[in-house]
């Protein structure tokens, strides 16, 4: 187990969670205004297919990252629509979208299975360029990773730290008291599901074209409900969510890892560890009376006549 | 003596009641299709030709009628694997690793047990079913009885884990020779028996069963009044001394138990081999298809066959129409959209 | 400086404010007087924005003034404290104040906030650490944080809507004493309540309602505790008569805690170390300020709730790890306070709800069938013993209050109790109800029953209780008999005050 083969891991960890990184922080913003996206996996696929689409015709990544977030942000807004305005079943609305996702994105996406694309180039951080060949590619990392982290702590920083974000929190925990001060808790609630959608639409542009720079159908593999795992396991903040990430995505990496250190461990079981690990900490944490859920999630918000 | 609503409450007879039903969900379903026609359309299909094609293929023929039954049927029991916790206010969004557990189960008992007799087989293979999906719901049920963890929350977490497993012994211990992501073809007398000449196999007699049996005991017996209770008002349910716990433990574990039965089905009667990844949402699919219905059996029933009619009319989309199956999710997903944007004709939500 | 005229306001099913006219005045205590369902919250949340009034119209300082959410209330200067407080229990004090500044910056910053806190804090003895969380916070500490949430946000008018409801009565009077101050500050404030007796220690002007009208508005000086009550109840309040009755101590109680103690999850509150006796046939009153362990000794000796320690026994037998289910069978029976959310179930119908406390008697053939018209003759006969009409066949959420509770009270009796909880029965109910329901209490201890009788209504514990308990944080700290003691030494009791006696054994 040399440092060459950890830094690989943690190199292939960072890569891989990226996207997962995003995905969340973009639940998080949903989640904390009292809305649960089940359909995430659907808004990831439509995101990616529709990213890569334009990529591919306009041969150029970033037009194809911008409207992968911009679609990102509209899918979220039918789950809004649906929850907010006609008051619909939250679970319910999530599958809809999610099959409306798997439909779409493979619509969309036909005609570019199997084309290839250039991708969002990768660099390394000038200071890294000294180091040898091989080191120095384990760093070489694209934009999208690089503003991972200072977006996961902008998002902190506006949910905690301003007026919009205070209100998003509250309409989470009490839809109710957020309306007797002022506030018009169902325009909150598209904001939040406007701007999570942005996010978790940067998440699938990584996927498709900086990561795999492919589309196959169903490629989100379950990214959009390990996102939904990760949202508990970071208890709704935004800088946990980071660690998690690392984290969740580490798993194959591991693998890799225990591989050359001579043990095998079928990969299969390996993916399961993210999800039985939440729930063991779930219930190490006292239950879900204790942690920090915002209150009124998943309630449909009846307003006052 | 049954207690029955207060006769100025009931405004319309059961006929009249299910003709303005069928108006509502046809006009839904007629706007869907229209939404969809616009998707065809764009793809440069005529959507006459192509709803055409899906009826005619589906309802036109016997064969296409017998295939809308077998898409049915797993999505009757899926259902019901949601709407019986449902009845007690819980929520089982876990149904599709409840069905990976049963197949996975049943699998093992037809590559180990492959020499006995069919008549022995199938239900010892049904069994393992249901005990594998038993077991999936099981720890979300003490965590939820305990007052531990939200049911939604586990059994959404525990849905990924379960189709791992089963590629972990697909492609390690239980891999053909031939293909690496699936089993061994299951021998004939590990097979369910078909009806005639289709593919129609007896896991649609047993839904049926299973649905009716689930209308009486909610309607006439004690355990559907305790039932009832819970579903209407834990608190009080609880205060009158109605045994929540043990309720939410073992509704849980009967839901998980009929969906596992589902992926036996699935196995042995539908594909006749495991398959990594075999199930597409189907679970997903019955939690929808139980929500739609309210959590009622007759609901369920018409709500699958419209359902299914639409999944199976689907594969005319690949082989006429140039487009991948997946894109019938979309007609699907207006209808559903459809139906949930007009919350005010649902005026009593039981499911989630 | 507001005015509203012909307020109208109806709800499916019931009319809550029927062409109301109101003036409110600075420098002023205004309460709004009448008893539950008499439509005071109604009428002031249509004034806050909260609600829209059908009809009527509002004039502030002579112009019109239409509010069409909080939001124009705020912009107007006008507060509302709710009955159950707009307080977001995960954030700080602090955010909680900060949520509903008008003038917070975009950029927030709470010790900004923290200081305002603090100089408006001190002018007006509403201490409170602005950066604790409000789930911490007591009760009475969180009622100061919403008036202090008012007051830093420029309200002129406050509208307080029962604020004294879960105080003990020296609390009261602090916080009358700060309304005296805000008063002479020039601060207009509306009181909502039904409590005489605080009206008359402070209002200014009184505007009492009955059946969402206003039947009389007053000056203090003209009112008095008669008249008062004549507007509220349009004829003499009926006096119940109480036959007192010495229990019969020699008998094995019906209830006994031994030593017992609970933990506490979330925000419970743990009971320790209780010792409790309930003979047959005496009523037991539980007095206490809201918090401390009455609901979970009800649980508990309902058998929901598990004794960490200590024992729990009826009529002498163990009955320490007994369900719910094998409880009720020896017969124990509980009368809620908010029948709809705590005893029935509401898509059901009378009859059926019935049949829930004794499922298993009432079924045939193992389960498979169920015996309906034995549930019918059994309810008939509970009923009428009690003097109650019922509709058998009406969904138990389309009765009102007074009969979801007249319900409850048929079925709990019905086959004679021998051990009844009635944990705040009367709360929320009109006069008749409550009339009917303590008579229930008392007939089920002319039939021999031990009652627990938990309210937060100490004139009701001392007119109906044999023997009062005084529950503290969990333990209980005082017991004797109604005419051994009074209102103010038990009040002080139930907060652990400096003027404490010695309590009485």
């Amino acid at each position: 187990m040399t440092l060459l083969s950890v830094l690989g891991v943690l190199s292939s960890a960072v890569f891989s969670g990226t996207s997962l990184l995003y995905t969340t922080l973009g639940e998080i913003c949903g989640q904390r205004s009292g809305i649960v996206n089940l359909g995430l996996e659907g808004v990831l696929l439509v995101s990616a297919s529709a990213g890569f689409a334009v990529t591919v015709l306009t041969g150029s990544p970033y037009m194809g990252v911008l409207v992968a977030a911009l679609v990102g942000g509209l899918m979220n807004m039918i789950l809004g629509y649906l929850t907010i305005t006609r008051g619909a079943n939250q679970l319910a609305s999530g599958l809809a979208l999610m099959f409306f996702g798997f439909g779409l994105s493979a619509w969309i996406g036909r005609a570019y299975v199997g084309a290839r694309i250039i991708g969002l180039p990768r660099f390394a951080l000038p200071g890294l360029s000294e180091l040898p060949i091989l080191y120095r590619s384990l760093f070489q990392f694209d934009l999208l990773i690089y503003l991972s982290v200072p977006v996961a702590i902008l998002v902190w920083w506006v949910l905690f730290r301003t007026r919009w974000g205070l209100g998003v929190r509250a309409v989470g925990e009490s839809a109710d008291t957020a309306f007797a001060s002022g506030r018009n808790p169902r325009l909150i609630r598209y904001q939040a599901l406007f701007v999570g959608g942005l996010l978790a639409g940067l998440g699938a542009a990584h996927l498709s074209i900086a990561y795999a720079m492919n589309w196959t159908e169903y490629m989100t593999a379950g990214r959009g409900f390990i996102a939904v795992a990760l949202v508990i396991f970071s208890k709704w903040h935004p800088i946990r969510a980071i660690a998690g990430a690392l984290l969740f995505s580490g798993a194959v990496a591991f693998q890799l890892l225990l591989q050359s250190s001579g043990i095998q461990v079928s990969p299969f079981l390996l993916d399961t560890i993210p999800y039985l690990v939440t729930i063991v900490v779930l219930v190490a944490w006292g239950g879900t009376r204790r942690h920090s859920a915002p209150a009124s999630l998943g309630r449909v918000y009846q307003g006052s006549e | 003596m049954q207690p029955r609503p207060d006769p100025a409450n009931r405004a319309k007879s059961i006929g009249a009641r299910a003709i303005s039903g069928l108006l509502r969900y046809g006009s839904m379903i007629i706007m869907a299709f229209l939404l969809f026609g616009v998707i065809l359309l764009i793809s440069g299909n005529s959507p006459i030709g192509s709803y055409s094609d899906l009826f005619s293929s589906t309802l036109g023929s016997a064969r296409g009628f017998s295939e809308v039954l077998v898409a049915m049927t797993p999505m009757l029991l899926t259902a019901l694997a949601v709407a019986l916790p449902s009845r007690i206010g819980l929520i089982n969004v876990g149904v599709e690793g409840q069905l990976y557990m049963g197949a996975c189960f049943a699998t093992w008992g037809a590559l180990t047990l492959s020499e006995l007799p069919s008549w022995i087989l199938l239900p010892a293979m049904a069994l393992l079913g249901m005990i594998g999906g038993a077991l999936w719901s099981l720890v979300p049920g003490v965590l939820r009885a305990r007052g531990l963890v939200n049911e939604t929350i586990t059994t959404l977490l525990l849905n990924p884990v379960a189709p791992m497993i089963v590629s972990f012994f697909v492609f390690g211990y239980w891999h053909s020779p031939m293909d690496t992501n699936k089993t061994a073809n299951f021998a004939p007398s590990a097979r369910l028996p078909t009806f005639f000449d289709t593919r129609v196999d007896l896991s649609l007699v047993v839904g049926l069963v299973l649905l009716g049996l689930f209308w009486f005991v909610m309607k006439s017996t004690r355990w559907g009044l305790e039932m009832r209770a819970i579903g209407g008002n834990p608190q009080a349910a609880v205060r009158n001394g109605i045994p929540y716990r043990t309720y939410v433990i073992s509704v849980l574990c009967i839901g998980g138990a009929v969906a596992g039965l589902a992926g036996m089905a699935q196995v042995s009667g539908f594909y006749g081999v495991l398959l990594a990844n075999f199930s597409r949402g189907t679970g997903f699919m019955g939690f929808l298809i139980s929500w739609l219905a309210g959590g009622n059996p007759f609901g369920i029933v018409v709500t699958s066959f419209a359902v299914a009619i639409i999944t199976s009319g689907g594969n005319m989309l690949q082989l006429t129409r140039d487009l991948p199956y997946a894109v019938i999710n979309i007609l699907l997903a207006f209808t559903l959209f459809v139906v949930l944007a007009r919350p005010r004709f649902y005026p009593r939500r039981k499911a989630a | 400086m507001i005015s509203l005229r012909g307020i109208s306001k109806a709800f499916p099913g019931v009319v809550a404010n029927d062409g109301i006219d109101l003036d409110i005045h600075q420098s002023e205590i205004h309460a709004i007087l009448g008893e539950n369902g008499a439509g005071k919250s109604t009428l002031m949340k249509i004034l806050y924005g909260f609600y829209r009034a059908d009809s009527g119209r509002i004039f502030l300082d002579g112009r019109p003034f239409s509010v069409h959410s909080p939001n124009d209330a705020l912009a107007a200067h006008i507060g509302m404290v709710f009955q159950d407080f707009t307080l977001i229990p995960a954030f700080s004090v602090a955010e909680n104040i900060g949520l509903f500044l008008r003038d917070l910056s975009p950029v927030i910053s709470l010790k900004d906030v923290g200081r305002r806190i603090q100089e408006i804090s001190s002018r007006y003895t509403l201490a409170v650490d602005p950066g604790a969380r409000v789930s911490e916070l007591s009760i009475g500490e969180q009622q100061k944080v919403e008036i202090l949430k008012l007051l830093i946000s420029d309200a002129r008018l406050l509208i307080l809507d029962e604020p004294t409801r879960v105080l003990a009565p020296h609390e009261v009077e602090a916080l009358l004493g700060t309304l005296a101050s805000l008063r002479a500050d020039g601060y207009a404030i509306v009181l909502i309540t039904h409590k005489l007796r605080e009206v008359l220690g402070c209002a200014d002007r009184i505007t009492v309602l009955r059946h969402g009208r206003v039947s009389g508005s007053l000056l203090r000086k003209d009112a008095d505790e008669t008249r008062l009550l004549k507007l509220m109840f349009g004829k003499e309040l009926p006096r119940l008569e109480f036959g007192g009755r010495a229990p019969v101590e020699a008998n094995l109680p019906a209830l006994e805690l031994r030593g017992v103690s609970t933990t506490a999850e979330g925000a419970e509150t743990a009971l320790k170390n209780v010792d409790l006796r309930i003979y047959p046939g005496e009523i037991v009153g539980v007095a206490g300020v809201s918090g401390s362990g009455q609901r979970e000794l009800a649980d508990l000796i309902l058998g929901i709730k598990a004794c960490a320690s200590g024992s729990k026994f009826m009529f002498g037998e163990q009955v320490t790890r007994d369900s719910v289910r094998s409880l009720r069978d020896r017969g124990v029976c509980f009368v809620p306070e908010n029948p709809l959310v705590m005893a029935s179930v509401p898509f059901m119908s009378v009859l059926e709800n019935m049949a829930l406390t004794r499922t298993r008697r009432y079924a045939r053939l193992g389960g498979l069938r169920f015996d309906w018209h034995a549930v019918n003759e059994d309810f008939l006969q509970s009923s009428s013993a009690l003097g109650f009409s019922l509709p058998t066949h009406a969904l138990a959420r389309s009765l009102s209050g007074g009969n979801l509770q007249r319900m409850v009270i048929v079925r709990e009796t019905a086959h004679l109790p021998r051990l009844m909880i009635a944990s705040y029965l009367t709360r929320g109910l009109d006069a008749q109800s409550t009339i009917a329901a303590r008579s229930a209490l008392l007939r089920a201890r002319e039939n021999g029953a031990g009652v627990l009788l938990i309210s937060e209504d100490l004139e009701e514990l001392f007119t109906v209780s044999d023997r009062i308990v005084v529950l503290r944080g969990g333990c209980i700290v005082a017991s004797s008999k109604p005419d051994e003691t009074d209102v103010f030494r038990v009040g002080h009791l139930m907060t652990g005050s400096e003027q404490q006696d010695a309590a009485s054994a």
